[in-house]
């Protein structure tokens, strides 16, 4: 009886994921359609899509490692997925979270992209290849802040676990938004590159690498990168929720913190231009670096 | 399109169709002067994306191709690989007077006069040019087609393939395309 429970948890897990992501993907398509002074789509509309790219009669792939590309950004997403902790209390939505599992968090969350990137190097369009080499220099870019603002939590707070930093932060006050906010500066920049929102949707830039690195993807493929697109949005925004906004109680008030996170890129998205591959990592090694080592000293001089 | 023992749809074709044309992906070849009314229709004026109409930038990941005018001979061998490329299934809208008779290129020597010739077409728009508006309504009246299973052309053109290469030529004289397992 247990077990089910805990396999009907992942399932749930994987569920609401799903389901909040492309919520959230349509809200951002309406947004930037009021934005541009348009109605825009339906707040479905993102599962018509995934829908329509599944129920696709064919779908042509080069070779095995196309085949295996989209299957392991589905795989990286719902791995990430899991091992975050959804909510704070109750034993539903913890799913595998352990002692160390930032740090298996930190290896985990580019596992996808390089499956991607090996998968659209197989189809042997050249636009893939560019959005590739473009998409993981820009890796290269933001994990350095992630990873600066990540070390400054972890010492802080003494832990590894996502629960105990949760834990630690059990008011308002406690909340490590406002304990370290040059952490939370350095991790929300760095989030902005995991995105692929404006400035930084250079890898993807559709007018100039028609849509780069799943340029040679269709049908079920692209439906399977989309899929797992919204449970990684979820995923990623839980992460920050738990990191710096002190996790969530019940389901509603995840939605409402993950919501709020969610707007910061979208709205900075709909009023910027697109950041070139050099500018955004010397942006990224520049700005969000400087607060992620100034968060650590912030740490030390808390301590 | 899956039958039950009722003769009826069932529940899952139902949904299938309800995506496939409540989301369309274009592909807008801009062969000829057409291509100038496919930004209104796409942007704020028109906002073709509130029916689920997007852009796409590569045939892979698009179901629907808008062939936006004239197409030279030339242009035509471009477009037929592109067309090949799609998946199934994939719709062809004509757009504009000359992808029907030839149009004010009727009688010119490097041009096509009727797509259907050589590729199956789902929706034809006329005008010289069709307006966003006209535009618009063709795309709801191929939703229309996919809602009734009446958009088959992706079909026709798999069973009727010889006849289209036939066709296709006819007209390219230095032919040396890969053949396609879509």
């Amino acid at each position: 009886m247990e077990t089910l429970k805990t396999i009907s948890g992942y399932f749930a897990t994987i569920g609401v994921a799903f389901t909040v992501g492309f919520l959230f993907m349509g809200f951002s398509r309406i947004l930037t359609a009021r934005v541009q002074n348009r109605v825009g789509p339906p707040i479905y509309q993102n599962l018509l899509d995934i829908i329509k790219l599944w129920s696709k009669e064919s779908a042509i792939n080069h070779g095995l490692m196309q085949h295996l590309g989209p299957a392991f950004a589905v795989t990286a997403s719902v791995t990430t997925l899991l091992f975050i902790p959804v909510l704070r209390i109750g034993n539903w939505f913890q799913n595998f979270s352990f002692e160390g599992d930032l740090i298996f968090l930190l290896y985990i969350m580019v596992f996808g992209q390089l499956g991607m990137a090996l998968g659209a190097g197989q189809t042997g369009n050249p636009n893939s290849a560019i959005g590739v080499s473009r998409g993981l220099s820009q890796v290269v870019g933001y994990e350095i802040p992630f990873v600066l603002a990540l070390t400054a939590l972890m010492v802080y707070h003494e832990t590894t676990s996502l629960h105990e930093i949760m834990a630690a932060q059990d008011s308002i006050g406690a909340w490590n938004i406002f304990v370290n906010p040059f952490a939370f500066v350095a991790a929300i920049i760095a989030f902005l590159g995991m995105t692929h929102y404006t400035p930084f949707d250079v890898p993807f830039a559709p007018a100039e690498l028609a849509s780069g690195p799943p340029s040679e993807f269709g049908g079920k493929y692209l439906g399977m990168m989309m899929t797992s697109g919204s449970i990684f949005a979820f995923a990623k925004l839980t992460l920050f929720v738990n990191l710096f906004l002190g996790g969530a109680s019940n389901l509603l008030e995840l939605l409402a913190k993950t919501l709020a996170l969610y707007l910061i890129p979208v709205i900075i998205g709909i009023v910027t231009p697109r950041y070139r591959t050099e500018q955004a990592i010397v942006f990224f090694w520049k700005w969000p670096t400087a607060f992620g080592i100034l968060s650590i000293l912030w740490v030390v001089w808390m301590r | 399109m899956e039958m039950n023992d009722k003769d009826t749809l069932t529940i899952v074709e139902h949904i299938k169709n309800f995506a496939r044309r409540h989301s369309l992906f274009v592909l807008a070849y801009g062969t000829g002067c057409g291509a100038i009314e496919v930004p209104p229709t796409m942007t704020s004026r028109y906002d073709a994306e509130r029916f689920g109409i997007v852009g796409r930038a590569t045939p892979r990941q698009a179901d629907v191709l808008l062939i936006t005018g004239y197409l030279s001979v030339k242009t035509l061998k471009r477009v037929i690989r592109t067309y090949e490329q799609m998946q199934n299934p994939k719709y062809v809208i004509g757009f504009g007077s000359c992808t029907i008779n030839g149009g004010m290129y009727w009688d010119s020597y490097n041009t096509i006069k009727v797509l259907d010739q050589y590729m199956p077409v789902d929706v034809y728009i006329n005008g010289c040019m069709p307006r966003p508006e006209s535009v618009i309504s063709g795309f709801i009246k191929l939703q229309q087609l996919i809602k009734a299973g009446k958009a088959d052309g992706w079909k026709k053109y798999q069973e009727n393939l010889d006849w289209y290469r036939t066709n296709q030529k006819k007209v390219i004289k230095n032919w040396n395309m890969p053949d396609y397992n879509w």
